[in-house]
């Protein structure tokens, strides 16, 4: 078993002032600064959105607010539309600032679907604001935006 | 403080002329045990309660498969002997850990496989904690689902218990703890953003969102004692399977989970 | 040993809106982990994710390193027709696994 990267996350109990230090052994790990920052994100945002307007309404993200586990987090997102021929949802895009990278995952509907909402779980390195954009079949974007705490467990493993 | 609340009732049920079971020291009231289950958040008990959205069970699926799979050199599969296993391991797993005779000691359910695999299949025993013991563990113990815990009470097996009794009270490891500080005393408080909590193995082999796989008994505890800074044991240690014999005789009667999902 | 779990309704009324539940075995190995030496361990992920319906394309999804362990997928789709879906999970390393159900639709 592989130590994990876990930098990032340690940094955050860190500075989090917790006296639970039990955590946060002086393992002789590489700190490595592997990080998405907000305009990787944007970048990432820009990719699909072309720039175009992004309008706050339509989508909803559930996500618990506080997670018990970085490493599994379910995750779904939901768009209001009456998901006809004439007027679907096209695709759903979720970001995130704070992972290595800023994709988290990309969705793609038919009209058939009958409800546009998907389901997964996904991994958060660290307590971060997650956006979720729609594109609908009018060319039209809507996104919303959730922050999300994450907390480590409380007794790391030893190297396996 | 639970305890003080505890002794409080108790003088209170004697001096109504109630006789109480002698409660040592800090247990827990039967009536208070909590499976790991209950600490967990919503979304989470979601992900055990589903079987079809249960990571833990995709484990279980595969035991089954190693389960009909030939073996050793007799080339007999578990399923020659034991049939369909949702029949002849049905309260199985509930009764672990057991004690073998031949041994003269207890044995958990992993060990109890690969002795049947030494004794009955002539095959060699299956590495602990990597996939296909973890899968078949899972799998057999998945029949339990829903029984009773019942570890094994014959006479023989009382010494045991009380070693692992002891472990589980006496303070330890750099850190001085001991198991029963966090785990009878203070759970439902929070260590580090996570609940504390009554340490039942309500659910082994779990699917734990920390390992991103599923895990053995075994292999929380050595991680708890990592994380109390202690002297560890290998995989397989008698220590760890007294253990595990005590953890399940403190959880009699609570129903089995497996496989369950924690964080 | 890659086992799959899907939930699709075996039987569904014409029109209803049905959810589709998938779980694949996947380590979904991020590609940020290093050993104990410093080498990284390299990524082995699930890259996507398809829904055929009668081989027609109904839902699809893009992974990435952040989809956690034994990727969970659930989306839904409206019940037209009996018919067979087929799923399939494509990812690095040459990963490629299929499953299918069928469904009846009165």
């Amino acid at each position: 078993m592989q130590r994990r990267d876990v930098s990032t996350r340690r940094r955050f109990l860190g500075l989090a002032g917790s006296t639970a230090a039990i955590g946060a052994f002086p393992f002789a790990i590489s700190i490595r600064e592997v990080e998405a920052t907000p305009e990787t994100m944007a970048t990432a945002i820009r990719s699909v959105t072309g720039g175009a307007t992004v309008q706050t309404g339509k989508v909803k993200l559930d996500i618990p607010p506080l997670v018990e586990n970085g490493n599994s987090v379910p995750m779904t997102v939901t768009v209001t539309s009456p998901m006809t021929s004439d007027d679907y949802v096209k695709s759903i895009h979720v970001f995130n600032e704070k992972n290595p990278q800023p994709n988290l995952g990309n969705f793609y509907l038919k009209p058939g679907a009958g409800r546009a909402q998907v389901a997964t779980r996904v991994r958060l390195a660290d307590s971060q604001k997650i956006i979720a954009i729609a594109k609908l079949s009018d060319g039209s974007l809507w996104s919303v935006t959730t922050e999300v705490v994450v907390t480590l467990a409380a007794c790391t493993e030893d190297v396996m | 403080m639970r305890f003080g609340a505890t002794i409080f009732l108790a003088s209170l049920l004697a001096a109504a002329g109630i006789v109480l079971r002698p409660l040592i020291a800090t247990e827990i009231p039967p009536g208070e045990r909590r499976s790991g289950y209950t600490f967990m958040g919503p979304e989470t008990k979601a992900m055990q309660d589903d079987d079809t959205a249960n990571p833990g069970m995709l484990g279980a699926l595969d035991g089954e498969a190693l389960w009909n799979r030939k073996a050793g050199a007799t080339g007999k599969a578990c399923a020659e002997c034991h049939g369909d296993a949702r029949a002849s391991m049905k309260g199985v797993a509930a009764r672990y850990p057991a004690y073998d005779r031949p041994l003269g000691r207890p044995v958990n359910l992993e060990q109890r496989i690969n002795l049947c695999r030494a004794r009955h299949q002539e095959a060699d025993p299956l590495p602990y904690e990597k996939h296909d013991l973890l899968a078949l563990t899972a799998f057999v113990a998945e029949q339990s689902r829903g029984m009773p815990i019942a570890p094994d009470t014959v006479p023989e097996i009382e010494p045991f218990i009380a070693k692992g009794r002891e472990f589980f009270m006496h303070r330890q490891g750099q850190l001085n703890l001991g198991c029963t500080n966090c785990h009878d005393d203070n759970w439902d408080k929070h260590l580090a953003g996570s609940p504390v909590t009554q340490a039942m193995p309500t659910g082994y082999p779990i699917y734990r969102l920390e390992w991103q796989s599923l895990g053995s008994l075994q292999r929380r505890l050595r991680n708890c004692i990592n994380g109390m800074r202690a002297q560890n044991f290998d995989f397989g240690a008698s220590e760890l399977v007294e253990l595990e014999l005590y953890l399940m005789s403190r959880a009699r009667g609570m129903p089995m989970e497996t496989p369950a999902v924690r964080p | 040993m890659a086992a799959a779990l899907i939930n699709v309704p075996k039987k569904a009324k014409s029109g209803d809106v049905i959810e589709i539940k998938t779980l694949m075995s996947h380590i979904m190995e991020t590609g940020y982990r290093h050993t104990t030496t410093g080498a990284v361990v390299p990524r082995d992920i699930i890259t996507s994710f398809t829904c055929r319906f009668d081989g027609e394309e109904i839902f699809r999804a893009d992974l990435f390193p952040a989809t956690a362990a034994n990727p969970f997928i659930s989306f839904f789709t409206v019940a037209r027709k009996s018919g067979k879906f087929d799923f399939e999970w494509i990812g690095d390393n040459g990963f490629s696994e299929t499953a299918s159900a069928s469904i009846t639709v009165e």
